[in-house]
């Protein structure tokens, strides 16, 4: 039922790197829940780019800084 | 769990518990008599009633329980709820066919209004069960 998403991030590091921010904090940040930081960190969800450029502003880096798509192999 | 899933969770298991009384009820007096002659009226318009009540209730206790940014509603939520009800309606789509064709077919109502009822039930199980493998799997 899942979508497979080739996105990946480096939200979790960035929290790190970032006073060990914590999920909580960055949900409330970007104004989501917890469970949709969780969602996204893990790879089961990829936000919009709206909410993508949010966290990417929130750690003050560019978007491709927090996410990433794999280039395509060739065939 | 957001307060979303947690509302996934109490329509399937209210829904799944409502036609599970209703079955009780209306099949209990029918076994020494013909189905379709059990006054099924009452007992449904009773336990539509109570589900919307209980559901309403839930959700007001819910909402007062779940903090601040627990009681959230952000995009997730919001897409995933739209690819629950995306699928029940195929569901309901489905139970609107088979009560047409029973009505063409001049069945008792007996029968029209259950598979419509039913209908409505598996529908709202079945949106549930997608929004919460939606929540857990990824969406």
């Amino acid at each position: 039922m899942g979508r497979p998403t080739r996105v990946t991030n480096e939200i979790r590091a960035l929290r790190f790197a970032n006073g060990e921010m914590t999920q909580a904090e960055l949900a409330d940040r970007i104004g989501v829940t917890r469970q949709t930081v969780i969602a996204i960190e893990q790879g089961r969800y990829s936000p919009s780019l709206e909410m993508a450029f949010q966290i990417a502003r929130v750690f003050g880096v560019p978007l491709e800084g927090v996410f990433h798509y794999p280039e395509d192999t060739p065939a | 769990m957001s307060l979303k899933e947690k509302s996934a969770w109490l329509q399937a298991i209210s829904a799944t518990c409502m036609y599970a009384a209703y079955l009780v009820v209306v099949l209990g007096p029918a076994r020494s008599a013909s189905v379709t002659g059990t006054a099924y009226q009452r007992p449904m318009i009773t336990i539509i009633v109570a589900g919307i009540v209980v559901s309403i209730v839930a959700q007001i206790v819910m909402g007062m329980t779940s903090p601040g940014a627990a009681g959230r509603t952000d995009e997730r939520d919001i897409g995933i709820h739209r690819h629950g009800e995306y699928v029940g309606y195929y569901v309901v789509s489905a139970g609107a066919a088979a009560a047409l064709a029973l009505a063409m077919a001049e069945a008792d109502p007996f029968w029209i209004a259950n598979v419509i009822f039913l209908a409505f039930v598996l529908a709202a199980v079945v949106t549930s069960v997608v929004k919460i493998v939606a929540y857990r799997r990824g969406f």
